[in-house]
C-alpha cells in the first residue's frame, strides 16, 4: 500500500519471482559441495580479489580497535602494547570531547532540518518543469556540484564568501560592514551546512525524480476528475508516492548522522577555531592521528560506529513496524 | 523513463498554469541555476585577470576581466609545484580507476549469478556499509602494510566501494538469464561471457562507475592528507590547500621580470580552475547515464 508499486499485483508477484528463483538455485546447486566448487571455479577466482580487499580493509581493521582496550605505541605494536582495559574510556568525561560531541549533534540537527529536505524541494520542482528540454538543461546543471571535491569547493567558497572575496567587497560598496563569513565562529555551523546543500541538494533529487515518475499517472486522473486541484494532488498523490524513498535515506542518514562532513569541517577548522568546528572525526584526527593518543582516539572512533549501526537498525526497525520496506525488507 | 516517451506538453486532465504560477517557478528555476553556475564564471574570470585590475576593482572581477591574460597560468606552471601535482593526480586517477574497475567487475559479476558462498562474501560486503572500524585502525594497517608514504596509500585502501559494486551487480542481475545461458550452450566459459557479452551490455553503467571511482581519485584529499607526508608526492587537493586555503605564495620566483606579474588572487583561481578542468570536461559526456546508473544500485540496493 505504502510503497511506491507499478500496481497492486506487484507484491505476490515478487514473491512468486523469489519462489522461482529459489527453485531454480536449488535445482541448479544439485550437485555437492566439491562438485559445485569445481563448476564455479571460475566465478570464485573472479570474487577472490575483491573479498580479500574487504577482508583486509575493513575486517582486519575492526580487529585493530582492540587498541581501544590498550595503551597503544607504535612501536611496541597490538602485541607487546600495555593493556589498560577502560581507561581509554575516560576521554568521554573531558571537556574536549564533550565539545566536539556538541558540535556533531549541532551540525547533525541543522543538516537534518535544512539539508535533508532540500533535495525533496527541488525535486518537486524539477518534476514540475513541463519542457523536457530545459527539464534536462536545469538536472545537469544542479548535478554538477556533486562532483567538485571539497577542497575546491571551499577555495571557491573562500572567493565569493571569504574575507576579500566577492561578498565583501559588494558589502563595502554598499556602505556596509564588510563581514568574513569565512572566519566567524557563529556563522559556521550555517556555513557547513549551506555548502553542503550546494554541492548535494542537486545531486539528491535523482533518487526522488524516480520516484515521482514511479507514481502512476492514472492516480493523478483520477483525483484531477474527482476535481482536485494541483495543490491537492501534490498532498494527496505526489508527496505519498515518494514517502517510502525519503524513510529510506532518513534511516540510512541516520547511521550516518555523526559523521558530519570531515573533509569539509577540516579544512575549515583552521579559520574559526576548534571551539567552533570540532566534531568527532576532527577530534580522532588530532588527537589520535596527530597527537599519538591512539587508545582514546579510537575509542571515540568506535563508538562513533557502534552508535550509527544501532541507530541505522533501530531505524529499520522502526520502519517495518510502521509497514513500510525499510534499508533491507525482511 | 515514463515521461520521455509522453508527449512533451501538459497531460489533458492537468489544469494550464497561470502565468504569475509560471513566472514564479522561472524565477526560482533561475535563480537556482545562477547559484550554481556563477561562482563557476567568478574563479575563471578572476583567474584570467591582470594584477592591475584586481588592485583597481578591489578583488571583483564579476563577468569578464577587461584585459584577459594568461599570466596566472604561467606563474603555476612555472613553478613546477603545480604540475607536478597535476601529473601524480592524473596518475593515480587513471591508475586508479582501472583497478578498481577490474576488481569491482569481477566482484560483481560473480556475487551476480548464484555461485557457492556467495550469500556470505555478499552478506559480508553489504555490512560494512553499515559499520567502519573507524580512521585510527585504518591508519595503523595502511602503516602496517607497509603503504604508508607510498602512491598505492591513495590506491588500494579504496579498491572496491560497496555502493559502485552494487550498482554494477544489480545491473549485471538485470541481464536476462536467457541470453548467458545460450552463449553458454555454445560453449563460452563464464570468463567469455563476462568479456564479449555481459560487458559490452553494460557500457552506460561502466561509465557511471568509472566516473565515480575517477571523480573520487582525483579529489582524493583525506587519505592524501592521512598517507602522505612526503610533500613531493603530494596531488592535486593537498597542494590546492596549501596555495588556496593556505595562502602560501605559488612558485619559485621563476617568472622574468619582462612578464606581467600574476596577482595572487589570479594565481590561486588558476589552480582552481586546472583542478576543476577536467570534471567539467568529462561530466558533460556521462551525466545523461547519471539516472540509469544510479538508480540500478540505489533503489534496489
Amino acid at each position: 500500500m505504502h510503497r511506491v508499486s507499478r500496481s497492486p499485483g506487484r507484491a505476490p508477484d515478487r514473491a512468486a519471482g523469489r519462489a522461482a528463483r529459489r527453485a531454480a538455485r536449488d535445482a541448479y546447486a544439485g550437485p555437492g559441495l566439491r562438485a559445485r566448487l569445481r563448476r564455479d571455479r571460475v566465478m570464485l577466482l573472479l570474487v577472490l580479489p575483491g573479498f580479500l580487499f574487504f577482508v583486509v580493509f575493513h575486517y582486519v581493521p575492526l580487529l585493530g580497535n582492540v587498541i581501544v582496550f590498550q595503551d597503544y605505541q607504535p612501536y611496541l605494536g597490538f602485541k607487546e602494547s600495555p593493556w589498560v582495559g577502560f581507561a581509554n574510556f575516560s576521554v568521554f568525561a573531558e571537556p574536549d570531547f564533550y565539545r566536539a560531541l556538541l558540535n556533531t549533534l549541532k551540525f547533525a540537527v541543522l543538516q537534518l532540518v535544512l539539508f535533508f529536505p532540500a533535495p525533496i524541494g527541488l525535486a518537486l520542482l524539477l518534476n514540475s518543469i513541463i519542457s523536457p528540454r530545459i527539464k534536462r538543461f536545469v538536472q545537469s546543471v544542479v548535478y554538477l556540484p556533486h562532483f567538485i571535491g571539497w577542497v575546491i569547493l571551499i577555495s571557491i567558497s573562500q572567493q565569493l564568501i571569504g574575507g576579500t572575496g566577492l561578498l565583501p567587497q559588494l558589502l563595502g560598496e554598499l556602505g556596509l560592514p564588510r563581514v568574513d563569513l569565512m572566519t566567524s565562529p557563529e556563522f559556521f555551523p550555517w556555513l557547513v551546512t549551506l555548502q553542503l546543500i550546494w554541492k548535494d541538494a542537486g545531486w539528491g533529487t535523482i533518487i526522488y525524480l524516480a520516484a515521482l515518475l514511479n507514481i502512476e499517472t492514472e492516480h493523478y486522473e483520477a483525483a484531477a476528475i474527482d476535481g482536485a486541484d494541483r495543490w491537492r494532488r501534490l498532498w494527496h498523490v505526489t508527496l505519498p508516492g515518494i514517502v517510502p524513498v525519503t524513510l529510506l535515506l532518513l534511516i540510512l542518514n541516520l547511521g550516518s548522522i555523526l559523521s558530519v562532513g570531515f573533509e569539509q569541517i577540516l579544512l575549515q577548522r583552521d579559520a574559526v577555531g576548534a571551539d567552533a568546528a570540532e566534531v568527532l572525526d576532527t577530534y580522532v584526527y588530532f588527537h589520535g592521528v596527530l597527537d599519538g593518543q591512539w587508545g582514546p582516539a579510537a575509542a571515540v572512533g568506535l563508538v562513533k560506529g557502534v552508535i550509527g549501526l544501532v541507530l541505522i537498525l533501530g531505524a529499520n526497525k522502526l520502519a517495518h513496524r510502521f509497514g513500510h520496506e525499510g534499508i533491507y525488507s525482511r | 523513463m515514463k515521461t520521455s516517451q509522453r508527449p512533451s506538453n501538459r497531460p489533458p486532465w492537468m489544469e494550464a498554469p497561470t502565468k504569475a504560477g509560471l513566472a514564479v517557478k522561472g524565477v526560482v528555476i533561475a535563480i537556482v541555476c545562477l547559484l550554481v553556475l556563477y561562482p563557476f564564471v567568478n574563479i575563471v574570470a578572476t583567474s584570467l585577470a591582470g594584477e592591475a585590475e584586481i588592485t583597481r576593482r578591489g578583488g571583483i572581477i564579476p563577468l569578464f576581466p577587461s584585459e584577459p591574460t594568461l599570466a596566472a597560468y604561467k606563474t603555476i606552471f612555472a613553478g613546477g609545484v603545480v604540475s607536478h601535482a597535476l601529473l601524480v593526480s592524473a596518475g593515480i586517477t587513471i591508475i586508479g580507476t582501472a583497478l578498481n574497475l577490474v576488481v569491482t567487475i569481477a566482484l560483481a559479476y560473480g556475487l551476480s549469478r548464484p555461485i557457492v558462498g556467495g550469500r556470505f562474501v555478499l552478506s559480508a560486503v553489504l555490512f560494512t556499509m553499515l559499520f567502519g572500524a573507524g580512521i585510527i585502525p585504518n591508519f595503523l594497517l595502511v602503516k602496517a602494510l607497509g603503504l604508508y608514504d607510498s602512491y598505492a596509500s591513495l590506491i588500494v585502501p579504496g579498491l572496491v566501494s560497496a555502493f559502485n559494486f552494487l550498482v554494477l551487480r544489480n545491473f549485471f542481475q538485470n541481464i536476462p538469464a536467457e541470453l548467458l545461458d545460450s552463449a553458454r550452450i555454445d560453449g563460452a566459459g563464464d570468463l567469455a561471457i563476462l568479456l564479449r557479452i555481459v560487458l559490452p551490455l553494460s557500457k552506460a553503467v561502466l561509465a557511471v562507475v568509472a566516473l565515480f571511482y575517477a571523480v573520487g581519485h582525483w579529489n582524493a584529499f583525506f587519505n592524501a592528507l592521512l598517507y602522505l607526508s612526503d610533500t613531493a608526492k603530494w596531488p592535486l587537493p593537498l597542494v590546492l590547500r596549501l596555495y588556496v586555503l593556505q595562502g602560501q605564495p605559488v612558485g619559485g620566483g621563476t617568472e622574468s621580470p619582462g612578464e606581467a606579474v600574476a596577482s595572487i588572487q589570479a594565481v590561486q583561481m588558476a589552480v582552481v580552475v586546472v583542478a576543476l578542468v577536467p570534471i567539467l570536461c568529462v561530466y558533460p559526456f556521462l551525466q545523461r547515464y547519471f539516472t540509469k546508473g544510479v538508480l540500478t544500485g540505489a533503489i534496489k540496493g
